[in-house]
């Protein structure tokens, strides 16, 4: 059995958005700049993912840029947002502590450069309260950043109170709506949104396409310059397949939205309550305020990569939040973030779903997971030293 | 490509010399939690020789194998060839480890230099501290 619960890292692309973009490949492979008409039946697919983007998201066509991906699209919200406060003597920035390393880089970058920012604190439950924001922003600030949905612990920020906030001080607001695009309901207007990126990929789109919307009136800022392709602020022929995949797959995620959240909801309780029952472990994040397919576990005395290999072998993918998986020694930012203790950061694990997860996936997962905590736990010194009272138990 | 080697992976499933040693002759604990990982070693020493060694590890895959291999790689010879054995060495045995895993078989070395200094602490045996450098300072660990 394959089970693929890493769905927050990317997800298999449906049958839909391949459909849509073969065509795009060996037929319509035009380049949309050319004047001959291969080019111009590209120019025409492109007009039309515009448009159907900016309805799944409640925009307008000439509010979107199309990008390579979610880590461009935040860093040009962000980079486009510090220029035009610059421009007007605000150089102070506010973010949150567990926002994508796409967010938190570039303010570290922009911070270099003379801007100040400030992260908020997100609680234990990974949620930045909107009085919190209201609370940071000064006269200088230029822009407040919030995730719309965390990454790795799902949890869902009242984004469009934060977005009622800021428009009241008259400061831009911009969201990192990755994980959120296509599994939440999005409607930019509504939602107070001035500036938002997406991903195509975490909605069983196609890899290296993205989104960055920003309100009508906001001037973008180059990160890539060259040709005068989208609208002159983002160089580079367009990647048409992808961004017809993309659009597609947008859209039929938007479609079934409320029946595949109800399927992944379900899915995900169960495989909570199911893992809580686990000793010492401890669900991370928001348990009513999360992504539908989002669940994240600590597990006192393991460390997460073991796990995540250990049951890679039983055929199931998943990710962890250890230091080993990330290459350093620090263990996520966002477990630290949400008051996690290192040492049990280390020993985290996230299984992320999609609308194509089964329930007897998630017996299958319930059957075997325990079994490897407590094989590794057998063999590991910190939970020997805690089992025999050496050490306080933290979970 | 895959993450590790076939021979991690072959000891990082299949570790060998996986347990504790009642009444050790030395026991050497490395490592810290909040660097994500610590290994315990337990050595039953006669005539001067590794009769006996078990390992408790806390870490990733290639924490594990490198605790496993070292293992396998002391048993059954005399201390002092013990004390010689390089990081180097078990990261070798293994088929490589990938750069940033290389701490992993730091600690392996470490934690049979620290159980081996504790045999001869509790032995009454004279040895040269040099040989013995401190797990804090270890560039595996900056914590």
């Amino acid at each position: 059995m394959l089970i693929y619960a890493d769905n927050a890292a990317t997800t298999k692309m449906s049958r839909t958005a391949i459909d849509a973009m073969m065509p795009y490949m060996e037929t319509y492979f035009g380049n949309p700049s050319s004047l001959h008409s291969v080019g111009q039946q590209a120019a025409e697919a492109l007009q039309k993912a515009r448009e159907s983007v900016a309805a799944d998201l409640g925009a307008d066509p000439r509010e979107i840029t199309f990008t390579s991906g979610g880590s461009e699209a935040d860093n040009q919200a962000l980079v486009s947002a510090a220029m035009l406060g610059a421009k007007k003597g605000k150089k102070h920035l506010i973010s949150t502590a567990f926002e994508h390393h796409a967010i938190l880089h570039t303010l570290k970058k922009l911070a270099l450069q003379g801007f100040e920012v400030t992260l908020l604190p997100v609680h234990e439950n990974g949620i930045v309260t909107p009085e919190e924001v209201a609370a940071a922003i000064r006269p200088d600030t230029c822009l407040v950043s919030v995730m719309f949905a965390n990454n790795e612990v799902g949890s869902i920020e009242p984004i469009a109170q934060i977005g009622q906030v800021c428009r009241e001080k008259g400061v831009l607001f911009h969201t990192d709506a990755v994980q959120a695009a296509g599994h939440l309901h999005i409607d930019v207007k509504e939602q107070n949104i001035d500036m938002l990126s997406l991903s195509a990929h975490k909605f069983h789109g196609p890899k290296g396409v993205g989104v960055l919307y920003a309100r009508r009136g906001i001037v973008l800022s180059n990160i890539i310059e060259g040709g005068a392709q989208e609208r002159g602020k983002r160089a580079g022929t367009e990647n048409i397949p992808g961004i017809v995949g993309m659009a597609a797959a947008l859209h039929d995620a938007c479609t079934h939205m409320t029946e595949n959240a109800a399927h992944m909801t379900a899915l995900r309780d169960k495989l909570i309550a199911g893992l809580l029952q686990i000793p010492h472990s401890a669900v991370n994040g928001d348990l009513e305020h999360r992504l539908p397919g989002n669940v994240n576990f600590c597990f006192e005395g393991i460390e997460g990569e073991s796990l995540l290999l250990l049951l890679d072998q039983k055929g199931i993918c998943a990710s962890s939040g250890s230091a080993c998986t990330s290459g350093s020694l620090e263990p996520s930012h966002v477990l630290l973030a949400i008051g996690r203790p290192a040492e049990v950061a280390h020993g985290s694990l996230r299984l992320s779903l999609c609308e194509w997860n089964t329930e007897a996936e998630i017996d299958y997962m319930l059957r075997e997971i325990p079994g490897v905590v407590a094989y590794l736990r057998s063999m590991s010194p910190v939970w020997k030293d805690l089992v025999a009272g050496k050490k306080q138990f933290m979970l | 490509m895959a993450l590790y080697s076939e021979k991690v992976m072959d000891h990082f499933t299949h570790p060998r010399n996986v347990g504790e040693i009642e009444n050790a002759d030395g026991v050497g604990e490395v490592g810290n939690a909040r660097c994500g990982d610590i290994m315990k070693i337990y050595l039953k020493i006669d005539n001067g020789v590794i009769s006996d060694v078990k390992f408790n590890t806390f870490g990733c895959g290639s924490a594990i194998a490198s605790s496993s291999m070292a293992t396998e790689m002391i048993k059954g010879k005399p201390v002092s060839e013990a004390l010689e054995l390089s990081n180097k060495a078990v990261a070798e045995a293994l088929d490589g480890l990938p750069a940033y895993k290389m701490h992993c078989s730091v600690l392996a070395e470490e934690a049979i230099k620290a159980a081996v200094k504790d045999y001869y602490d509790r032995n009454g045996i004279a040895y040269d501290h040099n040989l013995f450098p401190d797990c804090e300072n270890c560039e595996g660990c900056q914590k």
